[in-house]
């Protein structure tokens, strides 16, 4: 039987794959051994959660079908903002992360103050865990009642967010803008471009094209991390489910709430693979010329 | 063609999926049929307990909540649970006392004592343990006999834990500044407007949705710590906590502070405060003996007296 590499991977459900016609039977039986699997690998789990003693209080506690009719209406009401907050924290933080990263990429010892500037903001900010952020520009800048500067929590929540992603994803933008050859940049400047030029229109569109894989990945976690500014008040998903699960004593909302989570953030990682295995294979058949 | 091939799998493995869903559940129902499992396991043990109780004892129904005979997390100790850290006025008052239950200071550090003391245990036998609101109702088994710290006993929560007979109740206060619109709020309606802030788990943020019922939304924070906070930051004009936490807030947490008043609502259910058992903990009718016995000969009151008193008068803000 001749072997492709393409068989030797196996059946994979997530990347669909150019196969020969001759294959067909190959892959009937490949749905079979996926679908006996599957069977024995779940059913396996499901049996050891349900074969334990404390299963039935484990349901009652956090799957409850009650509590979580209960609770939704409120969970869903806290997860549309969770989902207006990470629209606005995302766009601001690939604009502002872009800056920073195009800044740490000039070139020439008159620009190295501004580089110092932002190689010791993405240091500082790096070290510093997100939920102190959250919380010392939330409580902390607000209680200095400077005039002009604005005192909701919400947007200091989302500030101390953008701040802290950018200088996450300024180090992923860099990575792009250094994997573009030198020899665009120079042939860039051989033609006349200034540095901020070369940068701006030959580098940086095909530094962005390597890293969009790399900021969806930041966009998942992102996704999930607005829920933090809970603890400046703001009433989100987690906080919705936080306050029933403290009337109640009961889990389920926590359930409810991690169940529109993943509905948001799956679609997002699904479409991360696509298109990475999307350039992936463009390259190649580019490759190949 | 290969788009059949794909389709087949997918159709595979989906099938795969539902087999295993279905096989979940008869199990499912196997499970609601076997949850009277660990109650049977659970009865006979009592019996057992009891019976050697009066085997020792002689049938004197006193002497089941002998030290010896209680059920307790670690055998010859009471193991109290607390949060951390603790606050005054109910636990550690006193700047040195700060965080210590140990001290028995406080109205609860107080009370823990003389109910380990009425109890038969000595201070010694006293140990405290420290523990996040999640891990006291998470289910599963606790390294700790009760937990201690203002939980307010409520009928949905009664179904998941077991609570003592209420130890102190209390009302809820409005703490603002001076200079806010509504400091001088008489009536639950001058409240309308203002933007409101509580502490998850407490029944404040119950007070504040069901009788007060103002048009924004109150903040919901952590800890009263952090109401504090958003005090100070300008973020909410008002903050509800029970009475005895307010003397505290306005006297150490968010200077220049004051109490607006006190709420007084036929709407609203007195605040118990009780303290906190493992569902189904025989301890708790021991507990509950001893807490009768302090009611009954004034110690309870001579506590209250002596932690949670303060001088002046609070006005009354109605419902």
């Amino acid at each position: 039987m001749s072997t492709s590499p393409d068989d030797l991977r196996g059946p994979s459900l997530f990347s669909p794959r150019r196969r020969p016609r001759k294959h067909r039977e190959e892959g009937a039986r490949g749905a079979i051994i996926a679908a006996i699997s599957t069977v024995v690998v779940f059913g396996l789990i499901v049996w050891w959660v349900l074969s334990s003693e404390a299963w039935p209080e484990v349901q009652q506690q956090f799957f409850n079908p009650d509590h979580f009719v209960a609770s939704w209406p409120d969970v869903l009401g806290g997860f549309w903002l969770n989902i207006q907050m990470f629209a606005v924290a995302e766009i601001l933080i690939l604009i502002f992360s872009l800056i920073l990263a195009m800044i740490r990429s000039l070139r020439g010892p008159a620009f190295f103050p501004l580089r110092l500037l932002v190689i010791g903001y993405i240091d500082l900010i790096r070290g510093i865990p997100i939920i102190l952020l959250v919380l010392l520009l939330g409580f902390g800048v607000p209680a200095l009642q400077l005039p002009g500067v604005p005192n909701s929590e919400l947007f200091w929540g989302v500030a101390a967010l953008v701040i802290s992603y950018s200088a996450y994803t300024a180090e992923v933008y860099r990575a792009g803008i250094e994997s573009v050859h030198e020899s665009q940049r120079m042939s860039g400047r051989s033609l006349g471009l200034t540095q901020i030029q070369a940068l701006r229109y030959v580098t940086v569109p095909q530094a962005i094209r390597n890293v969009i894989p790399a900021l969806l990945n930041g966009f998942v976690s992102l996704q999930k991390d607005v829920a933090l500014v809970f603890v400046l008040g703001v009433r989100d998903a987690v906080r919705e489910a936080q306050i029933y699960n403290a009337r109640t004593f009961n889990y389920t909302a926590y359930v409810a709430a991690a169940i529109l989570f993943l509905v948001a953030s799956v679609p997002v990682a699904r479409f991360t693979d696509w298109y990475t295995e999307r350039v992936r294979r463009k390259r190649q058949s580019v490759g190949t010329v | 063609m290969r788009t059949t091939n794909q389709y087949l799998r997918m159709a595979g493995v989906l099938a795969a999926l539902v087999l295993v869903a279905s096989a979940c559940s008869p199990a499912d129902s196997g499970a609601t049929t076997t949850e009277a499992a660990p109650d049977t396991t659970v009865a006979p043990e009592d019996p057992t307990t009891t019976s050697d109780a009066a085997t020792t004892t002689s049938g004197a129904p006193a002497d089941e909540c002998a030290v010896e005979n209680l059920n307790l997390a670690n055998p010859g100790a009471l193991t109290v649970a607390t949060g951390e850290p603790v606050f005054p006025p109910w636990m550690g008052v006193g700047d040195e006392n700060f965080d210590v239950p140990e001290s028995g200071t406080g109205y609860e550090g107080a009370l823990v004592y003389a109910l380990a003391d009425e109890m038969g245990f000595s201070d010694d036998q006293v140990t405290f343990v420290r523990t996040g609101f999640d891990e006291v109702i998470a289910p599963g088994p606790k390294d700790w006999d009760f937990n201690i710290q203002q939980y307010s006993i409520t009928e949905e929560r009664d179904e998941v834990v077991d609570f003592s007979d209420p130890y102190y109740t209390t009302s809820q206060a409005l703490v603002t500044f001076p200079d806010s619109p509504y400091a001088d709020a008489t009536t639950v309606a001058d409240l309308q407007d203002a933007q409101l802030g509580a502490a998850i788990g407490t029944t404040s943020l119950d007070f504040i949705e069901e009788v007060i019922q103002p048009t924004a939304e109150p903040n919901v924070y952590d800890e009263n710590v952090d109401v504090e906070a958003a005090m100070n930051a300008g973020q909410i004009e008002g903050l509800v906590v029970d009475l005895p936490t307010a003397y505290f807030v306005i006297a150490v947490q968010v200077e220049g502070a004051v109490i607006a008043g006190q709420f007084e609502s036929e709407a609203a259910d007195p605040d118990n405060f009780g303290m906190l058992f493992e569902e189904g903990n025989p301890l708790v009718s021991c507990v509950n003996v001893a807490l009768a016995a302090l009611r009954d000969n004034g110690t309870l009151d001579a506590l209250e007296e002596e932690w949670l008193a303060q001088d002046g008068e609070i006005p009354t803000i109605t419902g």
